[in-house]
């Protein structure tokens, strides 16, 4: 069977995957009731299309961009304001194709800035990308009519010009809506990296020199790549103005931008995958979390920092490196150094946690001698003994990694040697 | 009319060089060390809330001298325990890595001294009218903050330059593979120079902070335009930073005294133009967009920035 | 077939991790009952750059309701006040209200940043008419954009603080009656609340006092300028003797430090002066000087001898230091929604909203009534200056504090509204 090359190929072998994953879009809904997780399913949705687009440049093609909102949230606003026209019966198009709207427009805005960053690589792009960003966020500002200054612009999703019959007023019927698009989009840029096109992006991405030697032309593909990835993030900004009913300037901000390179690089560039388990994970932590703690940034950051530190290639570099011990059948060597390192990572976690949140509660509590909960106890952040308590834990936790982490690191020696005397043998 | 423009030059080359002493330990730490360091700002406000503890004990004085010292001593711990064991992932790791660490100073900063401004003060010492010009008072402060940039410009330069420890950093650069044969440690001098990189910034941060405001915002309304000036000035060029700092200093005060629009201007010389158009928006509404507009054109048009020796 | 078999079995493994996540979040939606506390949904930024306002709001709301429960709730109920972090985001505080609506909150309270009200207000709307058996109330404590009570009014907001037109007029009619005020200087922010301040400042000087100069009219960046200097200078160039300004936050403590640091001798009128962490940053940069109007300022219960209040500023700020007690707003809010509550006999948000209107209720200054036309509060307006020679109370530990001027009775803060109120049929 030699169907690699084709894309069609590629999908047929990951047709499973793919039809599981709709399996679980459509059943979501049935298992989360409530019109919050509905919402924030729908986000998440919104922001797998934004990551994946996003990893087209950095994951594909090596492009890290700082102003990647401008393309979601030009989209956005295109969208919304195609909506309004139909609100006001200026128009008339059906509400499920309107992110094609969002999508046209980050197309367009891709190919106009585009033209202008991508013949540069490196620092020297992403520098460009911020400037743009910013610029974009300035203007956000002066042009009223547009972007509707700092209260942004709003308009009624039920149009009553529908190709279904639905009104897309109720949560569920915009949320399948948009499991509709994020299935539709994630699967043409799955198969754009079987394409030609990915292949040159990933030769311009590994090695620009050698790629241009043998007859790329890398602006080129950094430029298609580039307008490419702009329709895909405006087509999830055409979801998000669907989701939200209002885009406002800091859609298109440096903030935005920021968040979905956290995203993308938390899930890990390196699996097609990757963004996906990001865009969930970030979005859930973004909604949920801040309703934890008064310190979810800290956390956030401490997160981001540690895993560029320590796990590079993100969650799913992880998963992937898991893949041949697999397939030799030698996960169970790692049973034992994994459950040595459970431990000790727990004691950590829950002494930094600890450490945190009497840290916020002695800085912000009115009274910090109450005592807070956590892990099931009552902690009082006033007590030197929570501290040396949570700092020991902290401590010891540490040092207990790190002599774990040495075993993991020889085990995983043994079971590279073991594969590589397994493939002798065949 | 001239007044006015005096003023604005004033208070430009004064803006200029608080950027600079702000830019000058980021283009220092991407000249040496090839990595942009997006927590630049993060360290800066480290610098003023430092200042702002130790002035409680020590007087202004004290903080000058040991609040840069502080957030140098805190810089050489990001290098040795983060930075380095990410130097291998490559330069976007790098870039990545300092992008995190701002969500991170900029939490523990609240944290630490709360979300409310501080009251760090001007020293008493320094709280008189240097002179008076056209009615306007020209506190002494500010010519403080003028003179102690300025010296810090012939500090950093006479460094590098002149001094042996200068000639090692350059080297360790451009040839790390030498420098280290030669018997040198080089992640010991990648470490000094960012703790000195970061205690420039704290030093920015004890400057600026008593005559802004400290308070836990101020590093994000400072990182960016801190980026423009240092990527406009050329990566790694003191001099152009010098320069860039003051271009865009001088850019942004003097955009804020253009009261006009275009289409003012084409009105007087007798074309007439919808108001409510582009053209209509007042000039001085473009000033925040400016310094974004020359980072991006001059690197479209000269990617190694104004004084740049290399592109990026 | 062994090609099948891999994939189903991959399927299997992907569908298995997909639910476990999923299963980790779920969000838990409990339904309440109805001998349940009230609760109300504080919808406001609690991390991120403004959480101190934020914050100190939440924890305002939290000290009335305690104090609320303890004097026997409302009906019986105590009061429960959540707290929602909306990142001062349009999109996250629609996240927040959907929250809050899962839970069973019927009211939600917001301030700051009259974007944010003008999203959640289109929210409410629209969420109401979707979900006509879960409505929800906003009560908006501290928004001051005009539109919100104008072209934008709906039934389901109403608005505790005075608007910013109706402030304008206030400072503009106190301005009429100072004759030593010759030329005026507007500087704002660039975005609608300066812009309007702007706008309405000029009409409103022109009408009231003709041999008023307006010598200028700038806009400048929000939360952008760190060095007021060159704006300082256009002022001293144009010979102003008075300032008036929308600004808030650190775009009004640089400014006004700016200028005294260049000798400008002007008076600042301003809306914001009395704000978080304000006085500390202004510090004697504005004795004397600055002004604002509010509908609030600590001194005002001691001139009245409102008692009550008195002992609950003082107890508040031994409570939590550094936080003032800045808003009487948030008590007129809270009885004026014990008030209604009782009057409809219930907590249903729509009997509640229909009680609301034209509900009124006796403050230690005066009446406050809820204007029907436009859900509109109406309620004395103080004019203060900050300095040396206040009542009892200093700002934040500055050793200044606020003095009442002038007082403006609630009926000539009136401003008229364009409002149509759509109003729901009282049965059903």
């Amino acid at each position: 069977m030699s169907t690699s090359n084709l894309p069609g190929g590629a999908l047929l072998r990951h047709s499973a995957i793919w039809i599981a994953a709709i399996v679980v879009i459509i059943v979501m809904p049935y298992v989360f009731t409530s019109s919050s997780s509905i919402s924030m399913m729908s986000q998440m949705g919104v922001f797998i299309v934004f990551a994946l687009s996003y990893n087209m440049l950095l994951g594909e093609a090596g492009m890290l961009s700082f102003g990647h909102a401008v393309y979601f949230g030009l989209g956005g606003f295109l969208t919304l304001h195609a909506i309004r026209a139909v609100n006001d019966g200026a128009w008339s198009f059906p509400l499920e194709l309107m992110p094609l709207v969002g999508g046209l427009g980050g197309l367009f805005f891709g190919v106009v800035f585009g033209t202008v960053s991508t013949r540069r690589a490196g620092v020297t792009f992403a520098m460009i990308t911020l400037g743009i960003g910013a610029m974009v966020e300035a203007s956000a500002n002066m042009f009223t009519n547009f972007f509707g200054g700092e209260s942004g612009i709003s308009g009624n999703r039920v149009t009553d010009v529908t190709l279904l019959p639905f009104s897309y007023g109720p949560q569920v019927e915009v949320y399948y809506l948009i499991g509709a698009w994020t299935v539709v989009s994630a699967l043409l840029m799955f198969l754009l990296t079987k394409t030609p096109l990915g292949r040159m992006a990933n030769a311009v991405r590994d090695n620009p020199e050698r790629a241009q030697f043998v007859g790329y032309n890398t602006t080129m593909a950094r430029f298609i790549q580039f307008a490419l990835s702009g329709l895909f993030a405006g087509i999830a900004g055409g979801l998000f103005a669907i989701l939200f009913e209002i885009m406002t300037a800091p859609n298109v901000g440096l903030i935005q931008s920021g968040s979905v390179l956290l995203m993308t690089f938390i899930g890990g560039l390196g699996a097609f995958f990757g963004p996906i388990i990001g865009a969930v994970l970030v979005t859930y932590m973004h909604i949920a979390l801040s309703g934890f703690s008064e310190g979810w940034i800290l956390y956030f950051g401490l997160m981001f920092v540690l895993m560029v530190m320590y796990v590079p290639n993100g969650i799913a570099g992880v998963i992937v490196s898991h893949g041949p011990p697999l397939r030799a059948g030698l996960m169970h060597r790692f049973a034992v150094p994994y459950a040595l390192a459970f431990v000790p990572a727990l004691l950590t976690l829950a002494g930094l946690v600890a450490m945190i949140e009497m840290g916020y509660h002695l800085s912000l509590s009115y009274d910090p001698s109450r005592p807070i909960e956590l892990f099931g106890m009552e902690i009082t952040a006033t007590s030197v003994v929570s501290w040396v308590v949570a700092v020991a834990a902290f401590g010891v936790g540490v040092m207990a990694l790190r002599w774990a982490a040495t075993r993991i690191s020889l085990r995983w020696g043994e079971v590279n040697q073991a594969m590589d005397a397994q493939r002798a043998k065949q | 009319m001239i007044e006015s423009v005096v003023f604005s030059l004033l208070n430009g080359v004064l803006y200029g060089m608080l950027l600079f002493m702000l830019a000058s330990g980021l283009t220092l730490i991407f000249g040496m060390m090839g990595v942009l360091n997006f927590a630049h700002a993060s360290f800066y406000m480290l610098g003023a809330y430092c200042a702002y503890s130790i002035s409680q004990v020590l007087g202004f004085w004290g903080a000058l001298v040991l609040a840069p010292i502080v957030v140098g001593l805190l810089g050489a711990l990001t290098e040795r325990v983060g930075l380095r064991n990410v130097h291998k992932h490559g330069h976007v790791a790098e870039l990545l890595f300092t992008f995190g660490l701002v969500y991170v100073i900029d939490e523990l900063v609240v944290l630490v001294w709360g979300q409310l401004p501080v009251n760090y003060r001007i020293p008493e010492a320094l709280d008189f009218t240097l002179f008076s010009l056209y009615g306007s008072d020209f506190p002494a402060y500010r010519g403080f903050i003028l003179f102690m940039a300025v010296a810090m410009f012939a500090a950093i330069y006479l460094l590098l330059v002149r001094t042996r420890v200068g000639m090692i950093i350059r080297a360790s650069l451009s040839h790390p593979d030498m420098v280290g044969a030669l018997g040198h440690n080089v992640p010991r001098i990648f470490t000094f120079v960012f703790a000195f990189g970061t205690g420039l910034a704290g030093l920015a941060g004890v400057m600026a902070g008593n005559y802004f405001i400290t308070e836990p915002g101020m590093a994000f309304a400072m990182g960016p335009i801190v980026f423009v000036v240092v990527v406009f000035g050329g990566l790694g060029s003191l001099s152009g930073a010098l320069v860039a700092s003051l271009v865009i200093g001088l850019v942004t005060t003097f955009a804020v005294g253009m009261n006009y629009s275009i289409a003012d201007m084409l009105a007087s010389v007798g074309i007439a133009f919808g108001q409510d158009s582009v053209l209509g928006i007042n000039l001085s509404r473009f000033g925040p967009m400016l310094p974004y507009l020359l980072m991006v054109l001059i690197l479209i048009f000269r990617p190694r920035g104004l004084m740049g020796s290399r592109e990026s | 077939m062994s090609e099948l078999k891999l994939a189903l079995k991959r399927a299997a493994v992907g569908a298995i991790l997909t639910s476990a996540t999923a299963l980790a979040f779920v969000a838990p939606s409990v339904s309440m009952a109805a001998e349940e506390p009230i609760r109300i949904g504080y919808i406001d930024p609690l991390s991120g750059p403004f959480a101190n306002v934020g914050d100190a709001g939440l924890k305002q709301f939290r000290y009335l309701a305690e104090k609320m429960n303890a004097e026997g709730g409302i009906l019986g109920r105590d009061i429960e006040i959540v707290g929602f972090d909306n990142k001062s985001s349009a999109q996250e505080s629609l996240q927040m209200l959907r929250e809050a609506a899962d839970e069973g909150i019927h009211y939600v309270t917001q301030g700051n940043g009259s974007h944010v009200a003008g999203a959640l207000v289109d929210g409410v709307e629209k969420h109401n008419r979707r979900n006509p058996d879960n409505r929800i109330v906003f009560l908006n404590y501290a928004a001051v954009d005009p539109t919100l009570t104008n072209e934008k009014c709906s039934f389901w907001h109403f608005r505790f603080d005075a608007n910013s037109a109706m402030k304008m007029k206030a400072i503009t009619d106190y301005m009429a009656d100072q004759p030593k005020i010759k030329k005026v200087f507007l500087i704002n922010q660039d975005y609608s609340h300066g812009q309007f301040i702007s706008q309405a400042g000029k009409e409103l000087l022109a009408e009231k006092r003709s041999d008023i100069e307006v010598v200028g009219d700038v806009l400048h960046p929000v939360g952008k300028v760190k060095d007021f200097s060159p704006y300082i200078s256009r002022i001293k160039a144009s010979g102003a003797d008075t300032v008036i300004t929308g600004n808030w936050g650190n775009d009004l403590s640089l400014l006004v430090k700016a200028g005294d640091q260049a000798g400008l001798d002007v008076d600042w009128y301003t809306y914001y002066a009395g704000g978080l962490g304000t006085p500390t940053s202004l510090g004697k940069a504005a004795d004397g000087k600055v002004k604002m109007i509010t509908e609030w300022q600590e001194n005002l219960a001691v001139r009245f001898e409102a008692d009550e209040l008195r002992s609950m500023l003082e107890e508040f700020e031994t409570r939590y230091d550094g936080i003032e007690f800045y808003y009487l707003r948030v008590k007129t809010e809270m009885d004026m929604l014990k008030k209604a509550m009782e009057k409809a006999g219930s907590a249903d948000p729509k009997a509640v909203a229909f009680a609301l209107e034209g509900l009124s209720i006796d403050t230690p200054f005066g009446t406050a009534s809820m204007r029907a036309d436009d859900h509109q509060l109406m309620q004395p307006l103080f004019m203060s200056t900050f300095g040396s020679d206040f009542l009892e109370y200093d700002s934040e530990g500055t050793g200044l504090g606020w003095k009442m001027d002038a007082e403006i009775p609630a009926d000539q803060t009136a401003v008229e509204t364009s409002c149509e109120m759509k109003r729901p049929e009282r049965t059903s």
